[in-house]
């Protein structure tokens, strides 16, 4: 019986089991009980005293019939979009020209754009920075009367627009290239590492086989870094989705605001039974986003 | 009842029974622990000529104040008075920043361990929740006794009218005593404005116009705002609603009446703003957080604009930037004209930095007796010295010395007399004026938007925040 094949999966599952309880336990206590918890929250009328009676649905009635909601969604939502596409962009343009946009030399058949080591130093440069301190220094370069941008505009004699106080376009904007600055270079440093993973003799092929930069990009570069630029796109699509803190530093709260944003507004305010409820949409938001990327996104995978 | 129709097993069993139907009924009982209290029995002293609250005169007395920009200095001053004035009470004062946290547990308790209490800063109390589940005293007892300084004058007479206004909850009864008032309007450079311009501060709509016509030939605006927290402009139209429509419309907005926002008197206050925004006599761009201090230093230092909506915190505030010549001035809104109900003059002033009693304060006369020792012309006077603040003790700062824009704050009140509104909305509504006020007239300053669309966000807001079930409402009385 001992050497039954059953008892011999049980007796693995057990050896695995004893190894995973206690992190198991800690993960279900610290991860998945608040999650249950602020699930269960978003159904009450909690203000933050003693009182939490249950209300059923109401809090998701409210946030549907709440234009606020609604406007705020609509910017998280550009920007989940729009931003991680900026990003990822850029960050495989710059990451291609340290990995392999330079000139051919010394017979090999990919090198970097001159000086590409201390680029690729230079990008990370703001992911060093804290995001509070990168919103309160881009705040004064898109002020409106004293800022960077339209001291720069003034001098060529155009009147810069109000970027931050007044057209809620504008802000969109300005927040979408702060988001896009912060996290490029993070990205310049991920693809720069995943495309320095792939062989040299695929790029040596291509080159015998006569392709350009472009074509070298797309039919070999690419679709061997296809996995990283997908998890890369979840993560940029989830902080665009959040970006609380850049527009809550940046921009004033009458102009624009960002679905955390709001939820924050409602903590403030005492409703924390609605700020919940918004929290758990939040939730259900970025997870359906990362699903959809994943399915999107599915290839097959190129062993190499 | 026979003694003996109950034997002791029942008792326990009726014991065992009452604690167990008290568990879940904790939660209920803490949102309305009035009425009752045997077991917190106030103590209370003989009322005396010296002593018309009664208070007991060695009974402790606890000060819980909150500790903020205005630190608690002031406040120790009026507790060291009540300690000269009841040596055995063994009067005791304790500073925090987490008023909430410290003090509202023991009062939903119906068990307050304070017996006055400064509510104040980030973690304060919601005064209105305090004051539906009779929670906290109301003070009108305070208010009827004779005050500290003279016996033959009633507390009341000797305070500004703000402070009974600001401190009642839509139904009668004061229940917050504030200790400073505030003072929100238009404020400007009467240097600028006399010599630069040639003109004197326009009591009409019209003279607005003129005035800031006049400037703009001279390459200023007439206005200007923080773009960064346009609802500053609030602070200079309130009062013109309440000049147009009389304090109906002031008390229908408190109330989020349908139709508040929504009357001719409202309409004709939008449609001159209107005017002076299409006229481009507002100066903007001032954006981001510290919007208010680049606008006023434009003001001040840069002489670009001539008048802007602020409160009188602002000479203070400005002081660094603010040249020694320019004059400054605090002027109450324009009338648009002879069809207006209340007259030029009319000024926004409430009473700020409020304090409590708690219900069931142990000592609630002490705690009474406090605030009547705050109300008096030295500690207003102490007050007036330590913080800058203008008290609301009537004429306790007469004859001191006072930077200008204080002095015609301190005026434009004696000129005001009984034409005070006070926007409580901004209070209990506080939603209504910070988000939806905010984002409206920043799109309304712009010219994104006209005095229709204004109407109608507010109008709309109102009745939004009406109908939320997280938003506690005042009742009209």
């Amino acid at each position: 019986m001992r050497y039954d094949r059953r008892y011999r999966t049980l007796d693995k599952y057990r050896f695995i089991a004893g190894f995973l309880a206690l992190p198991l336990a800690f993960y279900a206590l610290f991860v998945i009980s608040p999650f249950i918890q602020a699930i269960y929250y978003s159904f009450t009328d909690w203000s933050g005293g003693p009182v939490a009676n249950f209300i059923g649905f109401d809090n998701f009635t409210k946030m549907w019939n709440d234009e606020r909601f609604w406007d705020s969604l609509e910017v998280s939502v550009i920007l989940a979009v729009v931003a991680p596409l900026i990003t990822l962009v850029l960050g495989m343009f710059f990451a291609y020209m340290i990995t392999s946009g330079g000139r051919h030399r010394k017979g090999q058949a990919i090198a970097g754009v001159a000086g590409s080591s201390f680029y690729k130093v230079v990008y990370f440069f703001p992911q060093v920075l804290s995001v509070a301190i990168i919103a309160v220094v881009w705040g004064r370069v898109f002020n409106t009367n004293s800022g960077l941008i339209n001291g720069g505009l003034d001098k060529v004699g155009f009147d810069g627009p109000a970027w931050l106080g007044g057209d809620r376009s504008l802000a969109l904007i300005a927040v979408m290239i702060v988001l896009s600055w912060s996290f490029v270079g993070f990205y310049v440093v991920l693809f720069s590492a995943a495309m320095g993973a792939i062989p040299r003799d695929i790029y040596e092929a291509a080159l015998l086989d006569g392709a350009g930069r472009g074509r070298t990009f797309f039919s070999v570069t690419l679709p061997l870094i296809w996995d990283t630029v997908r998890t890369g796109w979840i993560y940029m699509g989830i902080q665009a989705l959040d970006s609380f803190a850049i527009v809550l530093v940046m921009v004033p709260e009458h102009v624009l605001k960002v679905t955390p944003v709001f939820l924050y507004e409602r903590f403030r305010d005492g409703q924390y039974g609605y700020a919940t409820s918004i929290g758990v949409v939040l939730l259900v938001l970025s997870m359906a986003f990362s699903l959809i990327v994943m399915r999107i996104g599915n290839r097959d995978r190129i062993e190499y | 009842m026979g003694s003996t129709s109950i034997n002791r097993r029942d008792v326990m069993k009726r014991a065992a029974a009452t604690s167990l139907l008290a568990v879940p009924a904790v939660g209920a009982l803490s949102s309305c622990a009035s009425g009752g209290g045997e077991e917190n029995k106030a103590e209370k002293g003989e009322k005396s000529k010296k002593n018309p609250l009664g208070v007991k005169a060695d009974a402790g007395l606890a000060v819980v104040v909150f500790n903020g920009g205005y630190g608690d200095k002031y406040a120790q001053f009026v507790t060291d008075m009540y300690k000269k004035r009841y040596p055995d009470s063994d009067a005791g004062q304790k500073s925090t920043t987490k008023i909430a946290t410290q003090v509202q547990p023991k009062i939903v308790r119906g068990k307050p361990t304070a017996d006055v209490i400064n509510n104040s800063g980030a973690d304060q109390m919601n005064p209105g929740k305090l004051v539906s589940n009779k929670q906290v005293a109301d003070l009108t007892e305070l208010l009827d006794a004779p005050s500290w300084d003279d016996p033959s004058v009633k507390v009341r007479d000797i305070l500004e009218p703000a402070v009974e206004a600001s401190g009642n909850f839509g139904g009668s009864g004061t229940f917050q005593a504030g200790i400073s008032l505030t003072v929100y309007g238009t404020f400007y450079s009467k240097k600028l404005l006399e010599e630069g311009l040639d003109s004197a501060y326009p009591k009409t709509w019209d003279e607005m116009l003129a005035v800031c016509k006049k400037a703009k030939a001279k390459g200023i605006h007439g206005w200007s705002y923080p773009g960064g927290h346009p609802r500053y402009m609030f602070f200079s139209i309130y009062t013109m609603f309440a000049q147009r429509g009389g304090r109906e419309i002031t008390t229908a907005m408190d109330h989020l009446e349908p139709g508040a926002w929504k009357n001719d008197a409202v309409k004709d206050v939008f449609e001159a703003w209107e005017e002076l925004v299409a006229k481009k006599y507002v100066l903007t761009g001032f954006d981001g957080t510290e919007a208010h201090t680049e606008m006023q230093t434009a003001w001040t230092k840069g002489g670009k604009c001539v008048f802007v909506p602020n409160g009188s915190w602002v000479e203070n505030e400005a002081k660094d930037t603010t040249p020694k010549d320019f004059g400054m001035s605090f002027g109450p809104s324009p009338s648009l004209d002879s069809g207006d109900k209340m007259p030029f003059g009319t000024i926004n002033a409430p009473a700020g930095e409020f304090y409590v009693v708690p219900e069931k304060a142990q000592n609630r006369q002490g705690g009474l007796e406090w605030l009547r020792a705050m109300y008096s012309k030295e500690a207003a006077l102490n007050n007036f010295k330590e913080l800058s603040a203008l008290p609301v003790v009537k004429g306790a700062i007469d004859g001191q010395k006072m930077p200008h824009g204080v002095a015609s704050v301190q005026a434009a009140i004696k000129t005001a007399g009984e034409n005070v509104v006070i926007a409580k909305h901004m209070d209990w509504y506080n939603e209504l004026f910070r988000e939806d006020f905010n984002n409206m007239i920043a799109k309304f300053m712009l010219g994104q938007i006209g005095t229709k669309q204004a109407m109608d966000i507010m109008e709309k807001a109102g009745a939004r925040i009406l109908k939320d079930p997280d938003v506690v409402k005042v009742k009209k009385s």
